[in-house]
């Protein structure tokens, strides 16, 4: 597997910065794709869904990382109570399901690393991605996705952008077209860090989620 | 620029961020809001945490259609609804608060004086403490004690004791219970051939055991007929 050997700071909107000191892009390039789940990987899923239980995801809301994005969604606009952090969402599916449930290498390594480290991860297809990554609010008459399928999107909505566009909404899921997917090769990680969220946590969420997407040989 | 005090429970109605003019102002006055709902978030999620699980308190404050960057009216509606809401899961929280306090002085008088809180009781969810039971005064040795005034306090597992089912099968006890189901069910009962009624006594007398057959004697045979 080849990594870049240190995350890169990606580029967010001056207005948003201005709005929002201390939200940071990181970003990092790696080789992987889709496919079948390494077993090392699943086993680390099964290990920490037997840590989560129903009073330590209520008392997670507390926890320095995870109130760092409920904080960060509630400036937004956001009731962090109903669109959950992906951290609270992974782990309240984790309670529903009763633990956490495979869904191939790239949704697994971004459930990997956001439940290991609390930051949310995004594994994009680096070669359908056009440009350099940014985050910013939408501008008038801009659409998520491509096709039938894109939907509006409301103008000031804080998107994750390329060159292109939009790519996916703060802490949503990305476009199927910029997805990493099993003819992927290289993939581009996109991890937001949230004001007050240590740097160390957002590079082990991009390293862990690089390991978890390689193919194994 | 006005600093904004902490959020106290006048805030829901308290001061307004003044009208502001230049860039800078504006960027000011958001940062002080921006901060402030920082601190009513973190807030917010104590109450939570604390009341979790006895008392579930109302802490949901709803969302404008986001992730966006908000604007000036916009933050401060969403502070002042934040600030009346933590104040609302506060008052629930004191609420329970005093109940526990109430029960505790209640359990203390009767541990005190039981006589004098006859059949009073007590819950352990009033007392806010996990599991199922209650303190209650009772008689020792039933009626003989209520005439004679003695009076203690009992703690009761409130949980159901094992008991035989309208067909005749005892439900299973987990070994953990089976001595205070044993202890609360009185002297075992013997096993009687007509259910639900007082075994008789009877005198059994120990029959020899039946001799093996090759020890047996044979059988005289009986006169016949010719």
């Amino acid at each position: 597997m080849t990594v870049d050997p240190e995350p890169v700071l990606a580029a967010v909107d001056p207005v948003v910065a201005a709005e929002l000191p201390g939200l940071e892009l990181w970003e990092l390039r790696c080789e992987g794709g889709d496919g079948r789940t390494a077993r090392e990987v699943r086993g680390r899923l099964r290990d920490l869904a037997g840590r989560w239980s129903g009073a330590r995801a209520i008392a997670l809301r507390s926890q320095p990382v995870p109130h760092a994005y409920r904080v960060l969604l509630r400036q937004l606009g956001v009731d962090p109570d109903e669109t959950r952090s992906p951290i609270e969402q992974a782990v309240l599916d984790r309670l529903w399901h009763g633990g956490f449930k495979t869904a191939g290498r790239v949704a697994d390594a971004e459930l990997l690393a956001v439940v290991e480290t609390g930051v949310p991860v995004l594994v994009l297809d680096a070669d359908l991605v056009a440009g350099e990554l940014e985050l910013r609010t939408a501008r008038p008459g801009e659409r998520l996705g491509e096709g039938e399928l894109a939907s509006d999107l409301p103008l000031g909505r804080v998107v994750l952008c390329d060159d292109r566009g939009p790519l996916a909404p703060l802490f949503g899921a990305a476009v199927p077209d910029r997805r990493a997917t099993a003819e992927t090769v290289r993939c581009r990680l996109a991890a937001t860090r949230a004001p007050g969220v240590p740097i160390v946590h957002v590079e082990e969420a991009l390293w862990t989620a690089a390991d978890a997407v390689a193919i194994p040989r | 620029m006005v600093v904004l005090a902490d959020p106290m429970p006048e805030l829901a109605s308290g001061p307004q961020v003044p009208s502001v003019g230049t860039l800078a102002e504006q960027r000011a006055a958001r940062r002080t809001l921006l901060a402030q709902i920082a601190r009513l978030e973190r807030q917010l999620s104590d109450v939570v945490v604390s009341g979790f699980p006895k008392t579930p308190v109302d802490h949901r404050v709803p969302g404008a259609a986001g992730p966006a960057l908000l604007g000036l009216g916009e933050l401060e509606a969403l502070r002042d609804a934040m600030a009346e809401r933590l104040c609302v899961a506060r008052s629930q929280l004191a609420v329970a608060a005093d109940r526990e306090a109430d029960a505790r002085l209640r359990l203390e008088a009767m541990l005190a004086d039981p006589g004098a809180h006859r059949f009073h009781q007590v819950t352990r969810d009033d007392l806010g403490m996990p599991g199922c039971g209650a303190y209650q005064v009772r008689p020792r040795l039933g009626i003989v004690g209520m005439f004679l005034g003695w009076w203690q306090v009992k703690l009761s597992s409130g949980c159901p004791l094992a008991r035989r089912t309208p067909a005749g099968r005892a439900t299973r006890v987990p070994p953990a219970w089976a001595d205070a189901v044993a202890s609360a069910e009185g002297p075992p009962r013997r096993a009687s051939a007509r259910p639900g009624r007082w075994p008789r006594h009877r005198h059994h007398r120990a029959r020899p055991a039946a001799a093996p057959a090759s020890t047996r004697r044979p059988r005289r045979p009986g006169p016949r007929s010719p």
